[in-house]
């Protein structure tokens, strides 16, 4: 077994996800084998190969950079924004107390 | 009987005063108001903002202005394409209730084309799944036949364009989510190099994989949708300066002495008959134009699979982390901020996002990081030397986009992993960032269309579109 349902448990948390036992049940089984599938990567020896994080990288990435200049720009999105939060206190986003006294 | 318009036709009709903008507007509302219902392609739809851009565009005609390349043609968007004011769901109960302030650069660079936007569609829940079944808002069908799944992600544009309730329409590719949609209805549809599109106001899923592309009936009209989305963009880093050449001023450049490579790899088990004959039609096809067949090896292929689910879903961890239902979308009230976090995305995801999430985290975390997300990038790093490697010996890759053709709706709902494997001929130019298209190439005895997926070396969008467009004029679609 790759992955046990405990460890289900913790990567719920990890992920902030309340599951019910019956998801924590299918996502155990189902990850599991997933995992299994995966091992096929192990066949390959990658002890001389750099990781891949992007499609374009080094050299390739410089000269692919289209960073802007960082100059400051007028925004007026406050409004907008807060228009659509589903708890506005403008110029806030209201949440649960998160301190207690 | 309904026309059938492309972008050409819909130019010289407005042009000759045969119709108004405004009046191929109302008949393609009018087409989406029959068929969408048995169709779900359409989540919302946006007749203000339509008709508003029909009126621009028929004055610039009443007033004898040149048209921009788009003028008056009926686009429909994918529904994580961010469109200001247009419900933008992502498939997805956690926005429900979503209206984006902004426009993606792609929805506003078809708007300045002078595009109408019907609508948006219909796709899995954060572009994760390959048939549409994930989405919150009950699957789309498949217009060529009606009990059976339009591909996915994307399945909502393209099923929209097969069905002729859009003319063209923005698709998003991961790991095969426009390629297979176009395969399994009937259409042309192309994703180009990684970075070739801005992915500004895109909803991240992966964002080393994410790219935007069109859907549409012509190979023709691809090329000028393209032409107008792509090209280098403030607000995304990732997006290349590489100028864009005029996709549709190369298009009918010949094909013949062309090397087309054919890696064995992507014609192993596993592939339907009637897929295989019909792409071996295919590629003889080519081959009467003057291609010349290589034949190749890509010795990673199989590794391709397991590569994009850990990758792909360590991104997503990651990227969907953001819907905590403080700032937009659903929130769940819980008793603390951490409950209301939990509460929240465990109501407003559906099963298939949450298992990715839950993978994705897993691979990233501690004590797993390298045995997963490292190994997987690695791998990915031998994947993309597979294609540089056969680009050296050839100027494309012919393969099938799908292993099989449309399946059944609830057909492989049950086993996630036989769903992952409808991605298998198409994650391997996610990984490597090539452009790829898939091109309609026949139809199996059951009249289930077939695709034939092209892939170019990086910036090789001319060369993919040259190739699909002489394999559509040359019978493609009947072979």
């Amino acid at each position: 077994m790759k992955i046990t349902r405990e460890q289900v448990i913790r990567v719920a948390e990890l992920a902030h996800l309340e599951l019910s036992e019956a998801e924590l049940d299918v996502y155990s089984r189902q990850l599991d084998e997933i995992l299994a599938y995966v091992e096929k990567l192990n066949q390959l020896d990658t002890s001389q190969v750099e990781p891949m994080a992007q499609v374009f990288s080094g050299d390739a990435a410089e000269e692919n950079s289209s960073a802007r200049a960082d100059e400051a720009r007028h925004s007026d999105v406050a409004d907008a924004v807060l228009g659509i939060a589903p708890d506005p206190s403008r110029p806030y986003f209201r949440v649960p107390k998160v301190i207690e006294k | 009987m309904t026309a059938s318009w492309n972008i050409p036709s819909i130019r010289a009709a407005l042009q000759q005063k045969k119709l108004s903008a405004r009046e191929l507007t109302t008949e393609f509302f009018a087409r989406i108001d029959r068929r969408n219902p048995e169709l779900n392609a359409y989540l919302a739809l946006s007749p203000e903002q339509a008709f508003a851009q029909a009126d621009r565009v028929d004055s610039m005609i009443a007033r004898g202005e040149s048209l921009p390349p788009l003028a008056g043609v009926p686009v429909a968007i994918k529904d994580v394409i961010s469109t200001r004011g247009i419900r933008t769901t992502c498939g997805s109960r956690i926005l429900e209730n979503y209206q984006p302030p902004y426009d993606a650069t792609a929805t506003s660079r078809l708007h300045a084309a002078g595009a109408i936007t019907l609508g948006k569609t219909n796709c899995d829940e954060f572009a994760m799944g390959s048939s549409t079944e994930n989405s919150a808002y009950g699957p789309t069908r498949n217009p060529v036949a009606l009990d059976r799944v339009p591909g996915g992600s994307s399945g909502g544009s393209a099923a929209a364009v097969a069905a002729g309730l859009a003319v063209v329409a923005l698709g998003t590719d991961t790991g095969g989510s426009i390629r297979q949609p176009g395969a399994l209805c009937g259409i042309p549809a192309m994703m180009g190099t990684y970075g070739r599109v801005s992915r500004y106001g895109l909803i991240a899923f992966a964002s080393s994989l994410d790219r935007i592309g069109p859907f549409a009936s012509t190979v023709q009209d691809v090329a000028s949708v393209l032409s107008v989305i792509a090209g280098r963009d403030a607000a995304d880093s990732t997006c290349v300066p590489v100028p864009v050449p005029n996709y549709s001023a190369d298009l009918d450049r010949p094909v013949r002495g062309l090397r087309i490579g054919i890696p064995r790899e992507y014609f192993g088990e596993g592939m339907d008959p009637a897929v295989r004959q019909k792409v071996e039609a295919g590629i003889k096809l080519l081959e009467s134009l003057g291609c010349v067949p290589v034949e190749l090896q890509m010795p990673h292929t199989d590794y391709a699979i397991a590569t994009y689910y850990i990758v792909a879903t360590a991104e997503a961890s990651s990227n969907l982390a953001r819907y905590d239902g403080v700032r937009y979308g659903l929130r769940v009230p819980g008793s603390t901020l951490l409950d209301t976090y939990r509460k929240t995305r465990g109501r407003g995801f559906g099963p298939e996002v949450k298992r990715r999430i839950m993978l994705g985290t897993y691979a990233l975390s501690s004590g797993y990081y390298d045995a997963y997300y490292l190994k997987a990038q690695k791998v990915r790093a031998l994947i993309a030397r597979d294609f540089v490697q056969a680009f050296q010996k050839v100027d494309a890759i012919v393969t099938p986009t799908s292993p099989c053709p449309a399946f059944r709706l609830g057909e492989k709902t049950d086993d996630p992993l036989q769903m992952y494997l409808a991605d298998i001929y198409t994650v391997t130019g996610s990984l490597a960032g090539v452009p790829g298209i898939s091109v309609p190439c026949g139809k199996t005895p059951q009249g289930l269309p077939v695709g034939l997926q092209i892939f170019g070396p990086h910036f090789g969008e001319s060369r993919v579109l040259q190739l699909a467009n002489a394999f559509e004029k040359a019978g493609g679609f009947e072979v």
